[in-house]
């Protein structure tokens, strides 16, 4: 009965964290609400004017928009991904962190395929898509995809939420009776009884092995969105396993930005310890190498091949005056930066980790944006516009404003979300604090 | 022109123009199979080929717009019957006048800056001599952009026709990011629709009126040939470009001329434009040999702003 007493002096750690709002948060929360603000005021407009008052016309047909749902969706495979795998092979020190990972992974889902509903110009014929679908459609994959995969996130947030929710519903936070009731409605009645506990494990295994699959699809798909037109530098064989790896590693480097804030936030350095930073950093590693292979194979084909639409592209990739520069910061702290900074000993701390996968998150957002406007800038025949703003693609405020709202959404989720439940989870930390003193025993 | 699109949606064929019989017209809606009796009011109506027929009055119905619309949308997603519509297009015999361009924007209602049918100036390397190259939408048989449409808005017709329907169309534009040849245009606002155009019932074979949100292309004017006529842009040639027919019946006309399609091609080493991207257009060109014009004839005339656009080709 050591768990219990365990988690008992956990939980109490933790209410203030549900329990209460610090000025900081709240600052935190008021300004990523008007932020949030100032996008619903953009989309407001979008919606009354058109999708003229945006920067997409006739030759880029698409922006930051697609840019921003494939970066989502890619951070989502923190919790998809990371969390499933670690679970499949039982690492037990990632049991304090999968409340954060498995929050990013549903909260992205969430917002990613927003992102896709601001691409399209009639919002009322939505429904066409379930009573006239075509699955000849990379669309209906995706469609199809995405909603699997937001269900199964769901569900494998949820079964590691069923223990904490029965431990929050007998601990008497003081917290309001209409929460209260809710943890107990959510916590399904589970008293921790040796069938119920293995009833759950079994399910959660379960989960665990299907969520990474789904997972793998819904990249795959979102890749072919891409890869099966005939564009230059989407049309690529490579595009489906290039995404699923790019989406792992943008993953990865948001958990660990994701730690980091709330270790500071909550003062959870007790839990969220150097060995998450460094075992995740070393995973980076892996990830940016691997990353870094397909990019290289990726343009080095399209370059060195020099076919007519390709070579077009690359050289506006390379072109210091076009796409370089971005290109340039993209691959370099993209991938080179945090090989560098994690792979040397002296420069690796959870600071530096920390930062360079905030810079490679950010990398990521930018290599998204670069797969999708330079090509749709490259059309097979000649342009011959002097509409300017059909030759080249520069996002309008209104675009900018709903990126900023989506980010705010994922901050202000993920706070709301840290008011409910405790951000590091309580039953299965207790689990791992027992087994570690045991060990030192 | 409206009188014939009516034409075509009218269900018993007759013109309702007789205001008198509304009120004793019954409303059936289409689908219903209510028995037809013998019994009941006649009424004489005018048909389409100017004869007094005698209807009962029981199978009459008013033709609202919506239904009109309705039917033709139904009507435009079937080809017409027998047909392979095909299309010649003669680069030795294209001076960048410009007639096809204002013509199709004329016939569908279009702005001054949207061109379904666009002039390109091509150069397809250094050495070579530059030329013009109309290019119109390619009804290819392997469309790229049928393939990716999650709702089946645009679609391949058994005539050859790739359409859209602008009623379906969600505007997600993944079409025109599949589409090759930049031939798709969508409305970006509320699009700018020229006087005459709130007449015609809309189809995707008279692609009017365009809708906001929507996207649309060059159709190949099936409803011209329903009539028997040729597409505007191929009449409104000053220089006989386009040849415009029926593979089926391997005869292609571009309005002075009629000639054996098979014959042309194979004369006058016919080729479709990026052949190996497998898409199998229905728009053949006749390579820009012997030509009637120097290229430079094209640039008369043109307003600054259509120059512009060809500075980058020398």
């Amino acid at each position: 009965m050591n768990i219990e007493n365990t988690s008992k002096s956990l939980l109490t750690e933790f209410t203030p964290q549900i329990t209460h709002w610090s000025l900081k948060e709240k600052l935190w929360f008021s300004f990523w609400s008007i932020v949030f603000l100032v996008g619903m005021y953009a989309l407001y407009v979008q919606i009354t004017e058109g999708h003229e008052v945006t920067g997409m016309r006739d030759n880029v047909v698409w922006g930051l928009y697609i840019a921003n749902f494939i970066f989502f969706i890619g951070i989502s495979y923190a919790g998809a991904i990371i969390s499933g795998l670690l679970h499949l092979f039982k690492v037990e020190w990632r049991k304090p962190i999968i409340r954060i990972a498995e929050l990013i992974t549903v909260i992205a889902t969430i917002i990613g395929p927003l992102y896709i509903l601001l691409c399209v110009g009639r919002l009322d014929r939505l429904h066409h898509l379930f009573i006239y679908p075509r699955l000849q459609s990379p669309i209906t994959w995706d469609v199809l995809a995405i909603i699997t995969y937001l269900i199964g996130s769901i569900i494998f947030l949820y079964l590691a939420l069923i223990r904490d929710f029965s431990i929050l519903s007998h601990a008497g936070l003081g917290v309001s009776k209409f929460k209260n009731r809710l943890y107990k409605f959510l916590s399904l009645g589970y008293t921790n009884t040796p069938d119920q506990r293995k009833k759950l494990n079994l399910s959660t295994d379960i989960l665990a092995l299907l969520i990474i699959p789904t997972a793998i699809v819904v990249h795959s798909v979102l890749s072919w969105i891409f890869g099966m037109t005939l564009r230059p530098g989407w049309h690529s064989t490579i595009f489906g396993p290039y995404f699923v790896l790019a989406a792992i590693y943008s993953g990865t480097g948001v958990l660990i930005v994701a730690l980091w804030m709330f270790r500071k936030l909550y003062k959870l350095e007790k839990y969220i310890v150097e060995k998450h930073f460094m075992y995740l950093g070393y995973l980076l590693i892996v990830l940016s190498a691997g990353y870094g292979y397909f990019t290289f194979s990726e343009y080095l084909t399209d370059w060195y091949s020099s076919e007519k639409w390709s070579s077009e592209l690359i050289d506006k990739l390379f072109n210091l005056q076009e796409f370089g520069w971005w290109f340039l910061f993209a691959n370099v702290a993209g991938i080179l930066l945090p090989i560098i900074v994690i792979g040397i000993p002296k420069l690796r701390s959870i600071n530096s980790i920390a930062s360079v996968s905030a810079i490679l998150v950010l990398a990521m957002w930018v290599k998204r944006y670069l797969i999708v406007v330079p090509t749709l800038e490259t059309t097979l025949l000649p342009m011959q516009d002097t509409r300017m703003e059909y030759v080249h693609y520069s996002a309008t405020w209104v675009e900018w404003a709903l990126t900023f709202a989506g980010i705010a959404m994922f901050f202000m989720m993920f706070k709301l979300a840290s008011k409910f439940v405790p951000i590091v989870p309580v039953w299965e930390t207790s689990e791992y604090l027992d087994k570690e003193s045991m060990k030192t025993k | 022109m409206e009188d014939k699109k009516r034409r075509d949606v009218l269900k018993m064929g007759a013109v309702a123009g007789l205001a008198a019989i509304a009120g004793a017209a019954k409303f059936l809606s289409p689908e219903s199979e209510q028995p037809i009796t013998e019994c009941g009011d006649k009424v004489k109506l005018l048909s389409q080929d100017g004869e007094i027929i005698e209807v009962q009055a029981s199978m009459l119905k008013l033709d609202t717009h919506d239904h009109a619309q309705t039917m033709a949308r139904k009507v435009g997603r079937e080809g017409i019957p027998g047909r392979k519509f095909v299309m010649v297009i003669d680069l030795g015999r294209c001076r960048n006048a410009r007639k096809c361009v204002t013509a199709c924007q004329k016939m569908h209602y279009l702005p001054e800056d949207k061109e379904w049918l666009q002039i390109k100036l091509m150069k397809d390397n250094e050495k070579s001599a530059p030329y013009w190259f109309p290019k119109t939408c390619f009804h290819c048989d392997n469309p790229p952009c049928v393939k990716v449409c999650p709702v089946d808005a645009t679609f391949k017709r058994t005539d050859g026709l790739v359409l859209i329907d602008n009623e379906r169309c969600i505007g997600c534009k993944f079409c025109m990011a599949a589409c090759p040849y930049s031939t798709r245009v969508f409305n970006w606002g509320e699009p700018e629709i020229t006087p005459g155009a709130e007449n015609v019932t809309y189809s995707p074979e008279t692609s009017v009126p365009s809708r906001h949100s929507t996207v649309e292309k060059c159709d190949f004017c099936p409803d011209m040939a329903r009539q028997g006529k040729l597409p505007d842009c191929v009449t409104a040639c000053p220089n006989g470009v386009f040849y415009f027919g029926d593979e089926n019946e391997d005869s292609v006309s571009n309005g002075s001329e009629t000639v054996r399609l098979s014959t042309l091609l194979r004369d006058k080493a016919a080729y479709r434009y990026m052949e190996e991207l497998g898409t199998k257009p229905r728009v053949y060109y006749l390579p820009p040999s012997n030509r009637m014009f120097p290229v430079e004839r094209g640039f008369k005339n043109l307003s600054e702003e259509i120059k512009e656009r060809y500075k980058d080709v020398h």
